[in-house]
């Protein structure tokens, strides 16, 4: 789960983090409301949205007046902001966050991931800030430096004192970056991260070290234990089908293609994409029904799938083991008597149940094509389609 | 002998008592698997689907004498039964639990390196299908009777996908040595090269498939001991070549953040490894038997 630039600011600030004090706006008088109580003569005014890149797309604004507050705050507000992250449908804006304008030093970058080949908690480092730390890791490997924290003992101060002069912080200012590695950690550690950035980390006229930008995302699967976090969830942010997916104990994901598709576990329902690719198709979205798909799960998969107007035909593939393939025939043919979809239906049943599953489709009167083979199946939905054209 | 289990491995289920646990426990006995009993706090002297129920693991195995268990045990607790096995002194651990946080896991991979390297427990998952040798034991939820008992050793991430490949090969003839679901999350217990090895050294096994997903590092792994280690052949497939990058495709693990974690990266670096790449899922069992049959073993 992702946050918001402003949360990520106010939990790495509760961590002890020195971060810019800021205001949140929903609308431009509230902006330039904000701006006045932060007071001095120079803010930036920040679209709040689940991605990066925002600068470049023009979501971050530096204002010297109250005036052009107002009036970026209201270009921003209601728009959708595409950046390289988004993909073109762009993400909506409707919250600014206005922070005063530092003079700026110099910038560094910081972050913290779970390093999965390595088994534990990586920081990142490099005396280049505010860039895409990406596009450093590609033209200049070396500029980027890693310490591996141990899982046991937790990030230890030497380890952030010698990344802190690795990226060329200097004295005090040292001192002050190695604490915001080490309350960093702590954040990302007590609170269940899978990713924190600080880019940039900045060094201010004032000799602050600021965490001017923040970005922070968390496991899903320890929101139990962080309740607090789950309430910063911003549904604006997400793509409504796949909320809809995940409240209903599925799990989706939109795509470009014509070809829905409904199958059960997640790795067969990538395996899936990749034959109907592999056929000429193109597949409409990725779905996992999960194992023990009842008849009304499969109902609520149909559902989800014809909401997207770009499916003209649908693949079922079921691989019952300890699931029944009769079971899913129900779903499948309660689901077609209900939402009479006007596009073709192929289903494919293998594994338990499958003679009988195959049969309840057969005599059911209904256009539903069927099949035992994978293959099969996705020539059958691909010839569906480009016979129509 | 297959790998890691056989008919007299003596089993443990541990969160015995709840729903899924008593499902699969019953399916796990039907099909010849040695279950000895199982672990449920607070139920400790009571039985369970005929067998006694204990409140630790190390009670138990001492009372039984278990080298293998699997968990059925909710995300919120399942850390803390995995490092119980580790502590009670279990061989080969199963976690069937979805959803563990990760930086659990963290810590329980540290804290299973305590254990010396040659009797460390060799943990499957979490978040996987778990083993079977077929027509030997079951340590898993898989549906026993897809596998057909035969000379092919299976290691997938996916339980679904490593289904389908079974089922395709007992649909042409070909058995099954072992197959492994190693599970589909961030961090798991052992990996693709783990059981690479263990299949290398089991002489009933003669050809390897291995099907990986998008994600991680371990297809990677994997490649490079294939080309240094692995006399038997190895068969790859790897899941999710039309997925996008950055977005997670239903398992936690089963997505591209950075480079050489998309399908066909690691297509690539399997195929430079001597790996046979399987087409398409539809032909995981032609490839297997067009690979076992040119090398005539």
């Amino acid at each position: 789960m992702e946050i918001h630039e402003y949360q990520a600011k106010q939990l790495l600030g509760d961590f002890g983090v020195k971060v810019p004090p800021g205001g949140l706006a929903y609308s431009p008088e509230q902006a330039v409301y904000r701006a006045s109580e932060l007071g001095g003569g120079k803010w930036v005014v920040k679209a709040q949205v689940y991605s990066g890149g925002r600068g470049k797309a023009g979501g971050i604004k530096v204002c010297e007046d109250s005036h052009e507050i107002w009036d970026v705050s209201e270009s921003l507000l209601g728009r959708r902001l595409v950046t390289a992250q988004t993909g073109s449908a762009g993400k909506p804006v409707y919250r600014l966050y206005v922070e005063p304008a530092y003079n700026i030093l110099s910038e560094k970058y910081f972050s913290l991931v779970l390093d999965r080949s390595r088994e534990c908690i990586v920081a990142v480092g490099a005396a280049e800030g505010g860039m895409d730390i990406e596009e450093l890791a590609e033209h200049r490997p070396e500029a980027i430096v890693r310490t591996e924290v141990e899982p046991a003992v937790g990030m230890q101060m030497f380890q952030a004192r010698r990344l802190a002069y690795q990226i060329g912080f200097k004295e005090q200012d040292a001192v002050q970056a190695a604490n915001v590695f080490l309350r960093a950690y702590r954040a990302f550690r007590d609170l269940d991260a899978t990713m924190l950035e600080i880019n940039p980390l900045a060094v201010t006229v004032e000799g602050d070290v600021l965490a001017l930008d923040a970005k922070m995302a968390f496991d899903d699967n320890a929101l139990y234990r962080h309740s607090m976090i789950s309430e910063f969830r911003d549904k604006s942010q997400e793509d409504p089908s796949e909320m809809e997916a995940a409240d209903r104990g599925l799990s989706y994901v939109g795509l470009e293609g014509n070809i829905g598709c409904i199958v059960n576990g997640a790795g067969l329902a990538m395996a899936t994409m990749d034959i109907i690719k592999h056929r000429g198709g193109e597949p409409a979205n990725f779905m996992d029904i999960g194992g023990g798909a009842s008849p009304s799960r499969v109902a609520k998969a149909f559902r989800l799938v014809l909401s997207d107007p770009k499916v003209e035909a649908i693949l079922v593939n079921i691989f019952a083991g300890i699931n029944r393939c009769d079971w899913v025939a129900e779903g499948v043919i309660e689901a077609v008597k209900r939402f009479k979809p006007e596009i073709p239906v192929v289903v494919r049943l293998s594994g338990t149940h499958m003679e009988e599953g195959l049969r309840m489709i057969r005599e059911s009167g209904l256009d539903i094509a069927s099949t035992d083979t994978l293959d099969g199946a996705v020539k059958a939905v691909v010839e569906s389609i480009s016979g129509r054209d | 002998m297959a790998i890691l289990i056989n008919q007299d491995t003596p089993i443990l289920i541990q969160g015995f008592t709840g729903k899924i646990a008593t499902f699969h426990g019953s399916e796990m006995i039907d099909y010849g698997s040695n279950v000895v009993g199982g672990v449920t706090p607070g139920k400790g002297g009571t039985r369970h689907l005929d067998r006694p129920v204990f409140n630790s693991v190390h009670d138990a195995v001492a009372e039984t004498g278990a080298e293998a268990s699997i968990i059925f045990v909710p995300p919120a607790f399942a850390a803390d039964s995995i490092m119980e096995a580790v502590d009670g002194g279990i061989r080969i651990c199963v976690a069937i639990t979805d959803g563990i946080p990760a930086q659990d896991m963290l810590r329980v991979k540290r804290y299973m390196r305590r254990v010396k390297r040659e009797r460390r427990m060799l943990l499957l998952g979490p978040n996987c299908a778990g083993l079977i040798s077929p027509g030997k034991s079951m340590l898993g939820i898989m549906p026993g009777h897809i596998y057909r008992t035969g000379d092919i050793g299976i290691v997938s991430r996916s339980g679904t996908l490593g289904y389908e490949a079974a089922y395709q090969l007992k649909q042409t003839g070909v058995g099954i040595s072992t197959s492994v679901g190693i599970g589909g999350d961030p961090i798991n217990g052992s990996s693709f090269r783990d059981h690479l090895e263990l299949f290398e050294q089991d002489d009933e096994t003669r050809a390897v498939l291995m099907i990986g997903e998008i994600g991680g590092p371990q297809e990677i792994e994997a490649a490079k001991f294939c080309r240094e280690n692995m006399t038997k052949p190895v068969i790859g497939y790897v899941a999710g070549l039309t997925a996008p990058k950055g977005r997670r495709m239903g398992h936690a693990g089963a997505i591209v953040n950075t480079a050489g974690e998309s399908a066909r990266e690691k297509v690539e670096l399997l195929k430079e490894n001597n790996v046979t790449i399987v087409p398409s899922p539809a032909q995981f069992a032609e490839t297997v038997l067009a690979v076992a049959d040119s090398k005539a073993l």
